[in-house]
């Protein structure tokens, strides 16, 4: 399937993905007015900072995810596509998620104050056509595409 | 603190409706002129240490940016600009000699935008490029003048060493140093997939980059920096610089900061020592000292390279080409004064050399009448600008342009003219590597094969238009060429006629 | 192929899953004592506190039975497994064969005897769905409650009461609350939270004597109560097994496949068996959700004949109470590490070079699962940045091999 895949070596550390994640997610059509009206959701990507090193992490759809077996609400569950998707009318923000996800890519949404949680479905739910993080990276540290699976 | 005699060069206009406050432009900006301030929850920012480089603009998401000239005004002249008086408040300052980078913004005459192209009308039908063939191949080196036949009276088909190129243009020479590795990478993988030729400049090649050398020029200039016996084998063709468009008379000089550990390796000098060009070859005084150079680098590459040899644009350029040719180079390329440059003196810049459309021509000419034209190549440079530029430096005599300050355009380069400061927030005049990395060459790469791509279309598109099918066909062809509001005196050294002639 | 499944919760579903991946054709029996459609039993306390719908509150989608090509019996007892005939007696008499059974039946409440208790007309447990809708037609605002047992089950439902303006008292035979997950440090810090909110904790005290609307303590204090909730413990139902001949020490105990040591052909999992514990290596019943889930998801492949295994159990925990949230994992014997604020604490207990549990509450819980699987992985200390790592869980602080596979390799599969 295709994932999202980022190369921290073009990974300028400017965050523009999360920002873009959080206006995709948000439902307005306009960046500005989503973030002034604080429409704007969560990031579903975060990008690590360090010593001379930034890159970005988000779900990464794994082929056998800890997240689904361990949800407790039969809330997470994986498409027919691949993409592991969170039903928030059925999370009860347990956060069993945030203890297995190996990659830390659970976000406790604070959109809600924690009640359910948020995740990277790679915007097959919103109208960004192809994930926003990759498409409106800078500098191509971000991309969108088929490796093969194992 | 002491008065500040004169104001920011731009200031920064932000539209408090659209900023997002997402410290995009904080955290993209070399030059620290954004910043975030919690009291006001607005982002603010110190306009003076802006260069215009743009790059908070292009990466703004919400389009809440603008850098524009700032319009406080000193008091008018025409001979006084503000911009001198800034320069003399400036070195009353430091007294320094001003630095400046790219090419002259000063306004000289443009030639290439004085002269205009033919088109077929009627008769001798335009050709469509779409539909038909149309060559855009050239060879660079001596062409035989006349055919020769062995003993056995069969013809003799031994070339001397050229370059094949699938275009008529070339990138030109940035060293590694004024550029960084990813720029370099991005123009030697572009070269390669092109079918041309990128140069290396005078600061050696890097290990990584032997691998592009069947599309790689190497440069040997007064500093040697990084020649030896591999970086000669390793290139497709070898350069003398001699000179170049943008400062010349004038060496070279990176500053020690710059010489980090990969950049000392290829220049093969040690870490942090400046790395200085002198002014002269310091064993070349005549065409004579110069023959003898060209052929030990010839003797030392087994005959199996050209080698260009490349001078500023001055004033006796035609007899210095004439000498050159003689000289057993295989290409001339002459760099016209407009051309950029990472660090020059501003004075210099301004002020010395001469364009390269004269100087072209008036070279080409002097080739033909001595009966040489075809000892040598020649390869127009110096602000060779657009396809329509490189067909005028075509049909005024050129084999080939060389470009550089499109090839940085294509790499985000927004021409604020800061290279010399070494914090190029593009990523590609800076050595810093939380810079450097903002130059992926996988898109600097794409973006440079999409330039010449473009180029190349137009070029033959042009050339359709006129009826001629082949840069072959086109060089030299100064009747495609006419001028327009120039003097006699200008035309008669372009060698064309005025528009309506 | 005959798979019968007995359990409709994680496990019964988990093998349901592990068996379609490996074969599509085989027919499926699932048999389960409650009848509804397979649901989350954590989330009753949600839908006791009006959190989550019971339309919501389902496990898996209403038509997975279908899609998946499942027979169900709900409603419907186990009484008897006869592993030598390969079949199982229900409660109507009828006998099922079998070629595979998969044995996920769980724990029941553990209610040891107390003195009066028959006198108590409204007494629950807190396991079941039916236990809820029960609480919910007697639960009124302002209800006197008693909770016997501050542990996981006690606790949330206290949670969930507290939405009743419940007058809570929570009694517990230990020192301390939730002594199966939190150290003392957590234990005091969760009680204080919980205190806060106005529940009361009497520890140390059992009931000595029920009347039907007051309990006489061990310490001499009498507390009256409209309903009491009994929530002192479970125990893991291993009866039907141990009659069949299979192991059972405590939770029935099986080999990494989840087959069932002493029998053949049949596989447990879940709450019911005994799982090997790999941060502190030894056999222990694990209760959790996903440890049921991923037991049975292995035993459904095996039994499909898939070479499958569950060798990386271990204890784990993600859970709030009144807002302040807890996530834990591993075991706490070792060196540790704490960072502690208010209501925000974090420890991490290191041994021989590893991490191999951890406590985080409050603010300190993001991203756990990257301690998660530091634990899970027994991922040498000295490989990655520990002292970034225990400030903040990151993916900076491992090697850039690791990132780089992690993160821009093809393959994403997760250990």
């Amino acid at each position: 399937m295709k994932r999202v895949y980022v190369n921290e070596d073009w990974c300028l550390g400017c965050h523009l993905c999360e920002f873009y994640c959080g206006f995709a997610n948000s439902g307005e059509t306009d960046m500005a007015k989503a973030y002034k009206l604080d429409r704007a959701a969560a990031p579903r990507i975060r990008v690590e900072e360090g010593d001379g090193i930034n890159f970005a992490v988000q779900c990464r759809h794994c082929t056998d995810p800890l997240c689904v077996k361990g949800c407790i609400a039969g809330a997470l569950s994986k498409t027919k596509d691949g993409v592991i998707e969170i039903n928030t009318d059925k999370c009860v923000g347990c956060y069993t998620c945030v203890l297995s996800c190996p990659y830390g890519c659970i976000v406790i949404d604070p959109k809600n104050n924690g009640r359910t949680i948020t995740k990277c479905e790679l915007c097959t739910r919103n109208s960004a056509g192809e994930p926003a993080c990759a498409a409106n990276c800078p500098n191509r540290a971000i991309v969108f595409e088929e490796r093969g699976e194992a | 603190m002491p008065v500040n005699f004169f104001p920011a060069e731009f200031e920064v206009v932000r539209n408090a409706d659209k900023c997002i406050k997402c410290r995009a432009c904080e955290r993209q900006c070399s030059n620290e002129v954004h910043y975030y301030d919690a009291d006001y929850d607005k982002m603010l920012s110190k306009d003076s240490s802006c260069v215009d480089c743009q790059r908070c603009v292009c990466l703004c998401p919400t389009g809440a940016l603008k850098i524009r000239p700032n319009e406080n005004a000193f008091r008018k002249s025409a001979n006084y600009t503000q911009q001198l008086m800034i320069e003399n408040y400036r070195q009353a300052g430091t007294g320094a000699v001003l630095l400046s980078s790219m090419g002259t913004p000063k306004d000289y005459p443009i030639y290439w935008d004085k002269i205009l192209i033919n088109a077929s009308q009627v008769t001798n039908p335009s050709i469509d490029p779409l539909r038909e063939p149309m060559e855009t191949k050239v060879f660079l080196g001596k062409k035989p003048s006349g055919i020769k036949k062995n003993p056995d009276g069969s013809i003799n088909t031994e070339m001397t060493p050229y370059l094949e190129l699938n275009t008529p243009i070339m990138f030109s020479a940035m060293s590694y140093g004024s550029i960084s590795k990813n720029a370099h990478e991005s123009l030697a993988r572009a070269a390669t997939e092109l079918g041309t030729y990128y140069n290396t400049g005078e600061g050696g090649l890097h290990k990584d980059f032997y691998k592009y050398g069947p599309n790689t020029i190497v440069q040997v200039a007064s500093g040697r920096f990084g020649v030896f016996k591999d970086y000669l084998d390793a290139g497709a063709a070898i350069e003398i610089k001699m000179g170049q468009g943008a400062k010349p008379g004038i060496g070279g000089h990176l500053p020690g900061a710059k010489i980090r550990e990969d950049v000392s390796k290829t220049r093969m000098i040690p870490m942090g020592t400046d790395a200085i060009s002198p002014a002269p070859h310091h064993d070349i005084y005549s065409i004579e000292d110069l023959r003898q150079l060209i052929f030990s680098l010839k003797e030392a590459s087994e005959y199996k390279k050209p080698v260009i040899v490349k001078i500023a644009a001055v004033h006796n350029v035609a007899a210095i080409a004439s000498g050159i040719a003689r000289s057993g180079a295989d290409i001339i390329a002459i760099d016209g004064f407009r051309g950029g440059t990472g660090a020059a003196p501003t004075r210099i810049r301004d002020n010395v050399g001469i364009p390269i459309e004269l100087a072209l021509a008036a070279v080409d000419q002097r080739l033909r009448d001595e009966g040489i034209r075809n000892e040598v190549s020649i390869v127009a440079a110096g602000s060779v600008r657009s396809a329509s530029d490189c067909v005028k430096a075509i049909a005024l005599g050129a084999d080939a342009v060389y470009i550089a300050t499109p090839t940085l355009l294509a790499m985000g380069c927004h021409l604020c003219r800061s290279c010399h400061a070494g914090k190029c927030n593009w990523g590609i005049a800076t050595q810093r590597p939380d810079l450097v990395k903002r130059l992926n060459p996988d898109v600097g790469a794409q973006r440079l094969v999409n330039l010449v791509h473009a180029w190349d279309h137009e070029i033959k598109e042009i050339m359709g238009g006129m009826g001629i099918n082949s840069v072959e066909s086109l060089r030299g062809n100064r009747l495609m060429l006419r001028g327009i509001g120039l003097s006699q005196k200008e035309l008669d050294i372009l060698g064309i006629l005025h528009a309506g002639e | 192929m005959k798979y019968v499944i007995i359990g409709n919760s994680a496990a019964g579903i988990g093998a349901v899953q592990g068996i379609r991946e490996v074969d599509i054709e085989g027919e499926i029996l699932l048999i389960s004592d409650e009848k509804y459609h397979t649901y989350s039993r954590p989330l009753i306390s949600y839908y006791l506190k009006g959190a989550v719908t019971e339309d919501n509150m389902i496990y898996r989608p209403l038509d997975f039975y279908e899609k998946n090509n499942v027979k169900t019996m709900l409603g419907v007892k186990v009484t008897a497994i006869d592993a030598a005939a390969k079949t199982v007696t229900l409660d109507s008499g009828e006998i099922v064969g079998y070629d595979k059974l998969m044995y996920g039946a769980g724990s029941v409440p553990f209610v040891p005897p107390m003195d009066g208790m028959e006198n108590v007309e409204n007494k629950f447990s807190f396991m079941k769905l039916d236990d809820v809708k029960a609480i919910e037609k007697v639960v009124k605002q302002g209800s006197k409650v008693l909770i016997v047992g501050a542990g996981l089950i006690g606790l949330k439902a206290a949670e969930a009461l507290e939405h009743y303006g419940a007058d809570m008292t929570v009694i517990d035979l230990a020192d301390r609350i939730l002594p199966s997950i939190l150290d003392n440090k957590g234990s005091d810090i969760m009680k204080a939270h919980i205190e806060s909110k106005g529940v009361r904790f009497i520890l140390q005290t059992s009931v000595k004597h029920f009347e039907p609307n007051s309990a006489e303590l061990t310490n001499g204090e009498t507390v009256d109560f409209d309903f009491v909730i009994l929530a002192v413990g479970v125990r893991p139902c291993t009866s039907l097994i141990e009659a069949a001949g299979g192991s059972v020490n405590r939770g029935i105990e099986t080999d990494n496949t989840q087959a069932v040591k002493g029998l053949s052909d049949v596989y447990a999992a879940g709450d019911c068996t005994k799982s090997y514990d790999i941060s502190a290596d030894t056999e222990r019943i694990l209760a959790i959700l996903p440890n049921a889930f991923m037991q049975g998801n292995t035993a459904g492949k095996c039994m499909a004949g898939a070479d499958a295994y569950y060798e990386n159990a271990m204890p784990m925990n993600a859970i709030g109470f009144f807002g302040l949230h807890i996530i834990t994992a591993g075991s706490y014997d070792g060196e540790s590490y704490i960072e502690s604020d208010g209501d925000n604490y974090k420890r991490l207990v290191t041994k021989d070079n590893r991490l191999c549990g951890f406590i985080l509450m409050g603010n300190k819980i993001d991203r756990a699962g990257i301690y998660t699987s530091m634990v899970r992985n027994k991922t040498p200390l000295d490989s990655v940045d520990f002292d970034m790592l225990k400030v903040n869980p990151a993916l900076m602080a491992f090697s850039r091999g690791y990132r780089d596979e992690k993160l821009a390799g093809g393959v994403c599969s997760v250990s």
